[in-house]
């Protein structure tokens, strides 16, 4: 019985991408392009020899991140949508990390400018969740709305008092280090942002499953009076799931400063955290799904440049493609629910 | 766990299973067979009909594609982050690009500078960088353009259209190169008018179309009658002063498609030449150069034909000035020059030529411009 409900699972899934795919390919051909020579590039350029992989996995390591900081609010039923806000926080405590502590060897520099990177996120995401308790303002809006407070804090500082003067035409912030900035795995482009984005995934995963804590924070999210009943806390769950989540996007900005930009400015607003609402909601909330998932919008995205470059095709269509296979995703996941919900009665 | 286990597994194995299929069809080499031909590369910010910065170098690139045994390949939309990275080496190793323009200021440190460590055989082109000699690699080069005599221009036809006597300037950030055309398009109208004030608004990022329109529209609200601007796509301030029926003049490429009445001129880059000459000296085996700059004599920059509304006195005056910087005699910045806040910029008696690179480091708006750079 088991066995059969994953095969049907994986079944749906794998048709649901296959069909997403192919709308896109009807779309290329209507735009006159050949889709079996579109259909091979996507391919060869997502995940077709090494470089296609480092490609595709540079741009997961911070989605991975990203994603946490929706799905482990979501836990505990909250939907946090300010992970771009959270990112930029990050990479401004990598900064003022690097600027205290610079002076450290490299074995305690590099934690340390990380863990400050993910203290300013984790505080950054838990104000929504003081803020629901406190006042009972939504967190959805309340995180949204920081993101902008918090893009703006983060150009003030970077291009105003942390600015290095050496900057003119690109204001950006003091330089972290170069004994302190993250290295690569080997001889690849691919940062240690990627391991720590899969232990993040992983650990929460086990967290949420088997802790007692976990438990709590499901119970306390999906029905808070219950909680209650069972003398569970009310509102230190709720913040916690919002820190934890707010660290994770903190990392993910403290390592795109530490390991890709060296020093913090304006193009650390790129829209990883807004891909990571993505990636989360694709992943139905599950961080080990979110693995995956990760991947395969960093496949996408890697192979887009391949699409615009051999086939003129425009920046746009990738994005037709993400949006289709994702919707394909989330439709054939709902029906699924939506059957068994009704075979439970 | 069992519901989570199987719904990884299902995404896993969806996702992989989509392209593993369609892998065994893909890998071709690169092309390789067309090897004669020289592969050009050119990467963008934003879209390449933005009417503005991206599209005045997408119509330098189309220049380049009309050359003989040349090959473009281009990429819209690339973020400054880890992914220029990746299109410039994708751009390398898939197509065998061996020259490369990647077009926006912030790709430069440390994007193009790591990627061009790792292919010293490839020629990265970049617009707009500070190349130094000793601490950057030898196959990067920097080529920038003194639009600011273009600014100049600019600010002479504002100054005989205005009525007002209030100018409008709509710009990104207070950095040098911006603060460097506000104050030119300042001088450039004062030298008709010194009563002329300009008004700067700074919207605090590259494309902030909304923040534009806004800012254009309470400039106009406030008296301004020609508007100009320093943002990435000037479409929206273009589009908003010829709505309002007020004058305006361009940045960056042509925009009198889409002001017919009020566009006057405007101070366009002349990518497809300067293009076309890079890659015809890399075709030809020589490097451009590492630190390349010009101005309107060398073919940099070059001004949108004139609009409807642009009066004889203002041409007459307008080419004249043309005329000294084509014969290369033209001075914009020159002493005495205060700031807005009554300081003495520029001694009397110095004259700061456009090579000059005190001025690459401007941080004040001369007098008769009314904003602040933000700092003290």
């Amino acid at each position: 019985m088991e066995l059969r409900q994953l095969v049907s699972r994986i079944a749906r899934q794998v048709g649901a991408l296959l069909f997403g795919l192919l709308l896109f390919l009807i779309f290329v051909a209507v735009q006159g392009r050949n889709p079996l020579a579109v259909l091979s590039d996507l391919a060869f350029g997502a995940f077709g020899n090494s470089f296609s992989w480092q490609n595709t996995l540079v741009r997961t390591a911070p989605l991975l991140l990203t994603a946490l900081c929706t799905i482990v609010p979501a836990q505990a039923g909250i939907v946090i949508i300010g992970n771009e806000g959270a990112l930029l926080m990050g990479g401004l405590g990598a900064v003022l990390g690097s600027m205290a502590f610079g002076f450290l060897p490299p074995a305690a520099g590099i934690p340390v400018i990380l863990i400050a990177g993910s203290l300013l996120g984790a505080i950054w995401i838990s104000l929504s969740g003081i803020l629901r308790q406190a006042r009972g303002v939504d967190p959805t809006i309340s995180s949204l709305l920081l993101h902008y407070v918090g893009l703006a804090i983060f150009l003030f500082l970077v291009e105003g008092p942390l600015r290095d003067p050496a900057t003119l035409n690109k204001p950006s912030s003091w330089s972290i280090p170069e004994a302190l900035r993250i290295g690569r795995l080997g001889s690849s482009d691919v940062h240690v942002g990627l391991v720590l984005g899969l232990i993040a995934c992983l650990g929460m995963w086990v967290l949420l499953k088997y802790s007692a804590w976990g438990f709590g924070v499901r119970i306390a999210g999906g029905n808070p009076r219950t909680a209650a009943m069972m003398g569970l806390p009310r509102n230190s769950p709720v913040i916690a799931v919002c820190a934890i989540g707010g660290a994770c996007a903190g990392l993910a900005g403290a390592v795109e400063v530490s390991a890709i930009h060296y020093n913090a400015n304006a193009s650390l607003a790129s829209g990883y955290g807004f891909s990571g609402i993505l990636v989360a909601f694709a992943a139905r909330q599950n961080p080990l799904a979110a693995i995956p998932v990760s991947l395969l919008l960093g496949g996408l995205h890697a192979a887009g440049g391949i699409l615009q470059r051999r086939h003129g095709l425009s920046d746009a269509s990738i994005n037709v493609l993400q949006g289709l296979m994702f919707l394909a995703i989330l439709m054939a996941d709902g029906w699924g629910a939506s059957t068994r919900r009704t075979a439970k009665g | 766990m069992q519901r989570s286990v199987s719904r990884f597994q299902a995404v896993v194995a969806g996702g992989l299973a989509a392209f593993l299929l369609s892998c065994s069809g893909g890998s071709k080499a690169p092309a390789e067979s067309a090897s004669k031909d020289l592969m050009v590369g050119f990467i963008y910010v934003g879209p390449k009909d933005d009417y503005g910065y991206n599209q005045a170098h997408a119509e330098g690139a189309a220049a380049v594609k009309t050359m003989p045994g040349v090959k473009v390949v281009e990429e819209e939309k690339v973020p400054e982050t880890v992914e220029v990275q990746k299109s410039m080496e994708g751009m390398i190793t898939q197509d065998g690009a061996k020259l490369i323009f990647p077009t926006s200021f912030g790709y430069f440190d440390p994007h193009v500078l790591e990627v061009a460590k790792k292919y010293p055989d490839v020629i990265f082109l970049h617009a707009g960088g500070l190349w130094t000699e000793g601490k950057h690699p030898k196959n990067v080069g920097s080529y920038f353009g003194y639009i600011d005599e273009g600014q100049y221009l600019n600010g002479v036809i504002a100054g005989y259209t205005t009525k007002t006597k209030k100018l409008g300037f709509i710009a990104a950030k207070p950095i040098p190169q911006v603060l460097r055309n506000v104050n030119a398009f300042t001088l450039g109208a004062r030298s008709v008018n010194p009563n002329i004030v300009v008004t700067v608004v700074f919207t605090g990022d590259w494309s902030m179309p909304v923040a534009e329109a806004n800012a254009a529209n309470s400039l106009i609200d406030q008296g301004a009658d020609v508007l100009t601007m320093h943002v990435d796509s000037p479409k929206v301030v273009v589009q908003t002063a010829e709505k309002r029926g007020v004058y305006v003049a361009g940045y960056h490429a042509d925009q009198s498609a889409l002001a017919p009445k009020g566009y006057l001129t405007g101070a366009e880059w002349n990518w497809p030449e300067v293009y076309k000459r890079f890659v015809e000296s890399v075709k030809g085996g020589k490097s451009p150069g590492n630190f390349i700059r010009g101005g309107m004599k060398d073919g940099f920059v070059k001004m949108s034909p004139f609009g409807p509304a642009v009066s004889a006195d203002a041409k007459t005056k307008f080419e004249a000035v043309k005329a000294e910087m084509m014969a290369g005699n033209f001075v914009i910045f020159k002493g005495p020059l205060k700031d807005n806040k009554g300081k003495e910029v520029i001694a009397a008696g110095t004259s700061l030529v456009q090579t000059d690179p005190v001025l690459e480091g401007m941080d004040y708006l001369v007098t008769g411009v009314v904003g602040s750079t933000g700092s003290k």
